[in-house]
């Protein structure tokens, strides 16, 4: 697994790419690689902006009939989310979903797991299987 | 798998006899392969299976195991994409016991040896039946997004205007392919306008107006304009009673119609010759 | 930090974004049209993404705000050349890019821009 610090603008350019290149050499559609990337993107700011830095880590992973997926790790010791159900709510297209951006990468993965403590810190793990 | 004694022993039996047994096992899985697959084909897959077996009652590693059931599932897997039933795979491996009891038949005092035999081939075969599910479900996969993209073709009625003709339902996988193939073709084509006809979609639901009206906005992103075509009488009902809005996309009852439509906003006019 | 350049071509203001897009980069894009068009009183801002693999929530906020901005100095932005995985994805993010219309590339942007002036 290759973990990615994330301390920077810079670096979630660098998590960007290097998501987009496991994407693509795991066999992910051009449309499943954008969407995974796109989410990748949410996720890295997040950690950056809210959570002060964190870190990204990058695994291939195998479902149970063969499928290739990839699984990103999200994780940052910043304040945590006081409301998680607020922050998944569909607002932040105007900008009320206090910017977080969690709502949409959501919908962007096939499986979505988000673990915060208000002062302990948020950790997203996320999956998104070829076809 | 207890490694006591009798595994060992059971492991050491088979070595010495290795050419018998493995012949005979041969013999009886060519007969159920009924030609599917060649005599030397069959040998070569069987060694490579006594070999792991012997390795694995043997006690001696630890990687055995592992092999040998990634051997099993490849074939079982080739098998299965061959068209054999998988009874037919694990009666082959299943045959196994039948080679062994052959020359085991006489000696009493390898009993405890056979039956340790026996229990492990048990659970080879049965293994390769959940192989065989798992790949016929590939297939079927594999064949349900064929016929996906098979039924979904996006076509140019004109300068500038395509149109995609649905037939059968619209589920979210459907949407993903619809979307992409038409928002190819407005790239490949430089076209403004498109018209997605819903004649052939039988039901017209919430979700299924969620996934045009995804598709539409979609197509708007890359400055092409819709229309929505084939708004058959019960389905407008059942629309309207759902309260399903389409807002600003318009909607014409014919793909006819929508062509209208189009070439009026392009500018353009039929006229006789 | 890389800067986008603005190009003017008559009465438009022409970006084309060819880089991965940094978030500070993409503040700094935003009041570097402003400034541009506050000092040109161009008519319309032409916005290039076919270069561009990923819109996500901060870019496409940025995409809307120039909209806003644009039409406060009485000129309208086009967006051209987005990409088809991109606007797939917009769409399942449910971002609509209100403000803000759409072509299929450079040419058609610049038809619906003179068309407007």
């Amino acid at each position: 697994m290759d973990e990615l610090p994330i301390q920077s603008g810079d670096d979630v350019v660098r998590v960007r790419q290097f998501v987009r290149n496991a994407a693509a050499d795991n066999g992910l559609s051009l449309v499943d690689q954008t969407k995974l990337v796109t989410a990748a993107s949410e996720l890295a700011r997040n950690t950056l902006v809210h959570g002060r830095g964190g870190a990204a880590r990058v695994e291939t992973v195998k479902s149970a009939n063969g499928r290739v997926g990839i699984k990103l790790y999200f994780t940052d010791e910043g304040p945590g989310i006081p409301d998680i159900g607020l922050a998944l709510t569909d607002g932040w297209t105007t900008g009320t979903g206090l910017g977080l951006g969690l709502s949409g990468a959501r919908r962007l993965v096939d499986e979505f797991e988000l673990t915060s403590k208000p002062g302990a810190g948020t950790s997203v793990v996320v999956v998104k299987w070829s076809r | 798998m207890d490694v006591d004694g009798t595994s060992e022993r059971m492991a050491a039996y088979l070595r010495d006899h290795h050419d018998k047994v493995v012949g005979r096992w041969s013999e009886l899985v060519v007969a159920g392969v009924r030609g599917r697959t060649s005599r030397e084909e069959v040998r070569r897959e069987l060694e490579d299976l006594y070999t792991l077996v012997v390795r694995v009652l043997s006690g001696a590693d630890d990687h055995a195991a592992g092999e040998l059931t990634a051997a099993l599932d490849e074939l079982s897997r080739g098998r299965a994409r061959d068209g054999f039933t998988p009874s037919e795979t694990a009666l082959g491996v299943f045959s196994l016991k039948e080679a062994v009891y052959e020359l085991v038949a006489d000696s009493a005092e390898l009993v405890p040896e056979y039956l340790a035999l026996t229990r492990m081939v048990d659970d080879l075969g049965l293994r390769t039946f959940e192989t065989y599910s798992v790949t016929r479900e590939q297939i079927i996969s594999d064949q349900a997004t064929a016929m996906l993209e098979l039924s979904t073709p996006v076509v140019r009625l004109w300068d500038g205007i395509i149109a995609v003709p649905l037939v059968g339902t619209l589920d979210s996988a459907r949407t993903q392919l619809v979307m992409e193939k038409l928002l190819d073709t407005l790239v490949a084509t430089g076209a403004d306008h498109a018209v997605i006809d819903i004649t052939g979609v039988p039901t017209v639901d919430t979700e299924v107006a969620q996934h045009l009206l995804k598709t539409v906005s979609a197509a708007r992103l890359l400055g092409a304009e819709c229309t929505i075509s084939g708004i058959r009488p019960q389905v407008a009902q059942t629309i309207v009673s759902l309260g399903i809005e389409f807002g600003d996309i318009a909607t014409k009852a014919t793909l006819a119609d929508a062509l209208a439509l189009a070439l009026r906003q392009a500018g353009l006019k039929v006229v006789p010759a | 930090m890389e800067r986008v350049p603005i190009l003017k071509i008559g009465e438009i203001l022409f970006v084309s974004i060819q880089i991965d897009l940094q978030d500070d980069t993409v503040i700094r894009l935003q009041e570097d049209l402003a400034d541009e068009l506050g000092a040109t009183g161009a008519h319309g801002v032409l916005i290039d993404i076919t270069a561009v693999e990923i819109v996500d929530s901060f870019i496409g906020r940025m995409l809307t705000t120039i909209g806003s901005i644009s039409r406060l100095f009485d000129a309208e932005t086009v967006l051209v050349g987005m990409r088809p995985a991109v606007a797939i994805t917009l769409t399942e993010l449910g971002l609509s890019l209100g403000g803000v219309r759409t072509a299929l590339n450079a040419e058609k942007g610049l038809e619906l821009l003179n068309g407007k002036s």
